[in-house]
């Protein structure tokens, strides 16, 4: 059964310098209040994953706290690139950043196998791309039935799976809509997991395509209302487009980024003081 | 937006403009498309709001038969799984749907492409120390793979259509020629280039691409001065159609310009 608790104590709990960590979340439900929880609590040396790294991963790798990323994707959609991210790799600053990277069908693919409890994954992918000699966990195997050559990719495992959900129900059990991306495979793939929920509720009302996961399969439940600030949740808030304009410049510049971050981040004792902290203009489209 | 404008008759258009308008031409009524955001996106949508109402769009994030009355600003905006006929998961969308080869046509953007279509989208520079590092692969290499056949659209300057690129992120015609078929890829790959100033198309036996089409008010001499590769040109290289009011009144009603 799944523990309710607060984001702090589960971040304290199952999340430790060193770890493997996927804070998943496909432009939709990203995770951002777990992230910057991370931030507060000062791991380092994480191996982070991700299909799309955007600004909660420029952040996590500007402020020291990742060794390496494991993705397919990093940018910040729609408003420029990640400075921080690009930093670390162009220059080594603040330290260098190991990278792995994939493509979209090779990582979902990783985090089926993982989910499946199976050593690896196939798929009809990389031929001829730089990216099947640079990539060392990709490799090649033939179909033993119609002896097709086959993309091969290993199974993702992460130590820790974090996602956002829109409801938890009293027993535990979590209920998301709309975008739901890998999440569902970044829980069932990772050893430990945490879910930030909008609200906790009696039952549960059925979306198109809604994904419940069951209360068995989840570590720790933190009921973290806007907890994907800047991005959406689907039903309760906007993206907030203000806040990724407002943010590249901030992020283009070391001395700022990091005065920013201590301000109101580190500062901020959680994600509803992080908020209260923001200027009220870039809160506008948040109960939008 | 401070671009210089075409004038031809009554109207006058910008050169991104024109080139939106082009790619959205490419696609047909009825066809299931894979949209990457941005100008794919764009021009996929004008296709949708003009010749094309019945067109299925098909985002990454999920969103099967999207059909959005503004430009989403990314793939996971509200506006795209609210309107999708239906929205699945990523490895879904991946697996079910594109690997299995039920998408016609892949609308893809590039940083970089070279002369047989091949596609970089991951550094400009050496990749262990770069000289700019690009977001990277996302769904291209598998849409340039198993789509039917693949548009690439981006804007026209001997830094983006090169030599030889930095990183193959996404392969088009490999070294051109049978390319594909010996390496068993399923889909026709690269078919057409659009850009700011010109068409493109693909030899179907050499897979190089030829200049195909030169847009209003450009010369074929300023389309290979912008071109870093020495591009050959077609026998019955044409001017392409300036864009219709229709188009026009459409395209901006979506960009809010």
């Amino acid at each position: 059964m799944a523990r309710f608790c607060t984001l702090r104590d589960a971040v304290a709990e199952h999340i430790h310098d060193g770890d493997t960590v996927a804070l998943e979340g496909f432009t939709h439900l990203i995770p951002f209040a777990a992230g910057h929880e991370i931030i507060r609590q000062r791991r380092k040396n994480l191996t982070l994953v991700r299909m799309t790294p955007d600004i909660i991963y420029d952040q996590l790798i500007g402020m020291g706290c990742a060794r390496k990323l494991i993705f397919s994707w990093a940018g910040n959609p729609g408003a420029g690139s990640l400075h921080r991210f690009r930093e670390a790799v162009e220059h080594s600053n603040p330290q260098a950043l190991e990278i792995e990277e994939h493509s979209h069908a090779g990582m979902a693919t990783r985090y089926q196998a993982g989910a499946s409890g199976l050593p690896f994954g196939v798929l009809r992918g990389y031929v001829g791309t730089d990216l099947a000699t640079l990539t060392p966990t990709l490799s090649w195997v033939t179909c033993p039935f119609t002896g097709e050559n086959l993309a091969a990719v290993p199974a993702l495992r992460p130590d820790v799976g974090v996602i956002c959900a829109q409801q938890a129900d009293r027993d535990g059990n979590v209920m998301m809509w709309g975008i739901t991306g890998v999440q569902k495979e970044t829980i069932l793939a990772s050893a430990r997991s945490i879910v930030l929920v909008e609200e906790v509720v009696d039952t549960f009302t059925p979306h198109t395509n809604g994904v419940v996961l069951p209360s068995w399969v989840i570590d720790d439940i933190a009921v973290v209302p806007s907890g994907s600030y800047p991005s959406y949740a689907q039903d309760y808030s906007e993206r907030s487009s203000a806040f990724y304009a407002y943010w590249e410049p901030i992020s283009k510049d070391l001395e700022k980024f990091l005065a920013w971050m201590n301000e109101h981040v580190v500062a901020s004792s959680d994600h509803a003081a992080f908020i209260q902290s923001l200027d009220p203009s870039l809160l506008e489209d948040l109960h939008g | 937006m401070a671009e210089k404008k075409v004038m031809a008759g009554s109207l006058d258009w910008t050169k991104d403009e024109m080139m939106t308008v082009a790619a959205a031409r490419v696609l047909s009524n009825g066809t299931v498309c894979f949209v990457g955001i941005g100008l794919p996106s764009t021009a996929a949508n004008l296709a949708r709001s003009c010749h094309a109402p019945d067109v299925v769009l098909i985002y990454e994030s999920g969103c099967i038969g999207a059909k959005p009355d503004r430009i989403p600003p990314t793939i996971g905006d509200g506006i795209l799984s609210q309107t999708a006929d239906a929205v699945i998961s990523v490895p879904e969308i991946f697996a079910y749907w594109l690997q299995a080869g039920r998408i016609e046509v892949g609308f893809l953007g590039a940083a970089q492409i070279d002369r047989y279509g091949n596609i970089n989208t991951t550094v400009i520079g050496e990749y262990g120390s770069p000289t700019v590092r690009l977001p990277g692969a996302g769904g291209a290499p598998e849409i340039a793979m198993s789509c039917s056949r693949v548009i690439v659209t981006l804007r026209h300057s001997p830094r983006a259509l090169v030599e030889k690129l930095d990183f193959i992120t996404s392969v088009g015609h490999g070294d051109g020629g049978d390319y594909r078929k010996n390496r068993g890829l399923p889909g026709s790959g690269p078919q057409t280039i659009i850009t700011d100033l010109a068409i493109l198309r693909c030899d179907p036996v050499t897979s190089e691409f030829l200049l195909a089409s030169v847009h209003p008010g450009v010369e074929i001499s300023d389309v290979l001065a912008a071109t870093g590769w020495p591009l050959r040109v077609a026998n019955d290289v044409a001017v392409t159609a300036p864009p219709t009011e229709e188009e026009l009144r459409a395209l901006r009603r979506f960009v809010g310009a």
